[in-house]
């Protein structure tokens, strides 16, 4: 089972109170700029994320690395990589 | 991948800050789920395009008017970017054109330099017409 604790994060964007579109968008940006092979973790509060975040993490062909949720949140976790 | 993407086209007509916020909202996710987005700017749509508009628009629609202080409130306390920034975004996420309604423009005398740089063009009505006749959806709005 993989651990949310086990996976080093090199980068974290907290977009909670933005909302549909917002966190999708910010993962994308952050995601263009990172390096191939970085890992990020979008913390978001909008229930639309758990749909459309792996959603454009599979279109976009990157790793998915999970959903986990926190109290009020959930931390998605994507690998870049390509 | 797929060599080419799939197109969506909406007709915006309205320019009332509803309907403009699922043009913008509904652009971003083409975009980022990949599709190319051409939008047609047409009628009080192109009056909500013209330039520094958007920053004090504050139409809703008549059928909903009275949700409108409290949305207005709600999008303030609640910092949600306005349409036009989220339209903005969009453009630079992915493959987003806009495209200005000629007849408007020609019947309430508006010129291209009159409208937002987001318009990337103006176009007649068969002009859209065939970019968009490839769309896998086309919405009015």
């Amino acid at each position: 089972m993989l651990d949310v604790k086990d996976v080093k994060v090199d980068k974290e964007l907290d977009v909670r109170g933005s909302f549909c579109p917002g966190p999708l968008m910010e993962l994308i940006r952050a995601v263009k700029m990172a390096p191939v092979g970085s890992v990020i973790a979008v913390l978001s509060s909008d229930p639309g994320s758990s749909k459309d975040i792996p959603l454009w993490i599979g279109k976009a062909k990157f790793e998915y690395l999970g959903a986990f949720p926190e109290e009020g949140y959930t931390r998605f976790v994507v690998r870049k990589t390509h | 991948m797929d060599d080419k993407p799939d197109k969506m086209a909406i007709i915006v007509f309205s320019g009332t800050v509803d309907k403009l916020m699922a043009v913008s909202t509904l652009s971003t996710g083409a975009v980022a789920m990949g599709m190319e987005v051409n939008l047609f700017v047409t009628n009080w749509g192109l009056i909500a395009f013209r330039k520094g508009d958007y920053q004090q628009n504050m139409k809703i629609s008549k059928d909903f008017e009275e949700f409108r202080e409290p949305m207005m409130a709600a999008m303030q306390a609640k910092k949600v970017p306005s349409w036009f920034d989220t339209l903005t975004q969009a453009k630079e996420l992915g493959e987003l054109h806009v495209f200005a309604c000629s007849q408007t423009m020609e019947l309430l005398d508006i010129k291209q330099t009159d409208l937002e740089d987001i318009i990337d063009d103006t176009l007649g009505v068969a002009g859209f017409i065939d970019k968009s006749r490839d769309a896998k959806f086309t919405l009015f709005i």
